[in-house]
């Protein structure tokens, strides 16, 4: 379960940058770009939390 | 007692690390990258370009600067954490007595609510987005709109309410924030560079000086050259490596070489990201309000990302404002002094002028607590190469080293009267509270305590 959220999470990742990079070189039009980012925004959302999901253990700062 | 409440709040770090607590260099890694990438390299990234940099002042400086700012993370700060496993407040407390440390303390909360105040100010400009609200401009000192003060007293609730509940789920939820951030970032700059002409990788260049970084000033700003850059770029972080901040954070490292794990940070957020909020701030004709920039990159995924990146900076800032405070005010619960802070904050925010001049406040930032880590510095290397004492109000049981105290007061007067602008009072400002301790605690420890430096050697 763990796994699949994480690749789902990393294609999010996936859709927030690689549209951008078509915006700059005239193949993807702004609108689809910000639409995509946008779904790119939701998959990370409610799928990182699932795949970073671990047994805790005390953190680094204070 | 003030003194002991405050004990009692850092109780729980009191001790050094033990072994077995420590961490590998992944976890450094990860926190200072997310850490660095925050609502504050959106604006700061667009300042420079109001401000006039060139290109190559730009690019040069921020390199010089950031390694600068490792270096300081690296050599000053590591050495030390890993040797004494200690945090900042419980070295001070050994080092100052813990009437400076509380002094200190207040200092440092009230600094971070203004920066709490400066982010929260970030995220209003997204959230007021959809109301058609006018955008604070580069020369606001004062609200431009009711609106503008509704919606930030709406998001100041939200930020004050998430602080008194608490910060550790929140701190989860800002390291999820962090990666995603970061592209948020580079995909809007992306976005956008066709709108300023640039539709192949080979121009850029030519781009960034015709187009972005200019050279030329927005009416009413001093320019910025290389120097300001690079003493900002270094100096930006100074209360967290010169001023020893980090040694919170770097006493659970297994060497001191876990300190250049800051350039993650550095150079993700304070190179990567502040070029991407320079670019969207040239392509939207030098518009400043971070939120109709990232909108303008990224759509409703920018604005949230500027919600967020607000949010997850002024949220544990303000937690440890409250904190902080909580020991100053007798009787009152945490909350309480966490919704009075909150208040204070968001009222601060609802001033442009907070925003607009945060290179000049997060310079007086870490000027301000800087002396701190110099005399921690001389403390733990210079004073018992001199035959001096370490931790001198803890030998002596004093309830305030004045060494320190004078060091640190007489090191801002003399660093505020210095003729030169902020962003390098720090360097100067350095030496002379390092070169202050180290005398004035040679003229007290010899001569008042003579008695004790016999008992000891």
């Amino acid at each position: 379960m763990r796994t699949v959220a994480l690749i789902t999470a990393l294609i999010g990742l996936v859709l927030t940058i690689v549209p951008s990079l078509f915006v700059f070189l005239g193949d993807v039009s702004w609108g689809d770009h910000a639409q995509l980012m946008f779904i790119g925004m939701i998959l990370w959302f409610i799928f990182a939390p699932i795949g970073m999901k671990k047994k805790e253990k005390k953190g680094v700062g204070s | 007692m003030i003194t002991e409440r405050l004990d009692a709040l850092y109780e729980f770090d009191r001790e050094p690390v033990s072994k077995d607590n420590l961490h590998g260099i992944g976890k450094f890694i990860g926190m200072y990258a997310g850490e660095h990438v925050a609502g504050t390299e959106f604006v700061i990234g667009a300042l420079f370009v109001a401000r006039g940099v060139s290109a190559p002042d730009l690019f040069l400086g921020l390199l010089v600067g950031n390694i600068l700012a490792v270096l300081s993370w690296a050599f000053l700060c590591a050495p030390i954490a890993v040797k004494t496993r200690l945090t900042l407040y419980w070295m001070l407390r050994k080092i100052c007595g813990p009437y400076l440390t509380f002094i200190y303390n207040i200092v440092n909360a009230l600094m971070f609510c203004f920066l709490a105040g400066a982010m929260i100010s970030v995220a209003a400009t997204a959230v007021g987005l959809p109301l058609n609200m006018p955008m604070p401009e580069l020369q606001d000192m004062f609200p431009a709109s009711i609106t503008w003060i509704i919606v930030v007293f709406c998001v100041g609730f939200v930020v004050t309410s998430l602080a008194i509940l608490g910060f550790e789920k929140f701190a989860n939820f800002a390291k999820i924030c962090s990666p995603w951030m970061f592209l948020v970032f580079v995909a809007a700059a992306l976005a956008v560079l066709p709108k300023l002409g640039l539709t192949s990788f080979g121009d850029f260049w030519s781009v960034a000086n015709e187009k972005i970084w200019t050279g030329i000033p927005v009416e009413g700003q001093s320019k910025f050259t290389f120097w300001h850059v690079m003493f900002f770029a270094w100096f930006c972080n100074m209360a967290m490596h010169i001023g020893m901040a980090d040694l919170s954070i770097l006493r659970y490292a297994r060497k001191w070489t876990y300190g250049f794990t800051s350039a993650f940070g550095m150079f993700l957020g304070h190179y990567v990201a502040w070029i991407c909020s320079g670019i969207l701030c040239a392509a939207a004709d030098v518009t400043v309000a971070p939120g109709p920039i990232a909108f303008m990159g990224a759509g409703i995924a920018g604005a949230v990302c500027v919600v967020i990146a607000g949010w997850t900076t002024a949220n544990p800032t303000l937690y440890r404002a409250g904190l902080a405070l909580q020991a100053a005010s007798p009787n009152w619960k945490r909350w309480k002094v966490t919704a009075a802070a909150g208040l204070g904050t968001t009222i601060a925010a609802c001033f442009p002028a907070l925003v607009m001049r945060l290179l000049d406040f997060v310079a007086l930032y870490g000027l301000i607590l800087m002396p701190m880590g110099a005399i921690i510095l001389a403390d733990f290397w210079i004073l018992p190469k001199l035959g001096l004492r370490r931790n001198f109000a803890e030998v002596t049981g004093s309830k305030i080293n004045w060494s320190a105290g004078i060091s640190w007061l007489v090191t801002l007067v003399v660093a505020f009267l210095l003729p030169l602008e902020i962003f390098f009072k720090g360097l100067p400002g350095f030496f002379i509270a390092l070169v202050l301790y180290v005398i004035l605690s040679s003229i007290e420890q010899r001569k008042k305590h003579k008695k004790i430096l016999s008992e000891e050697f």
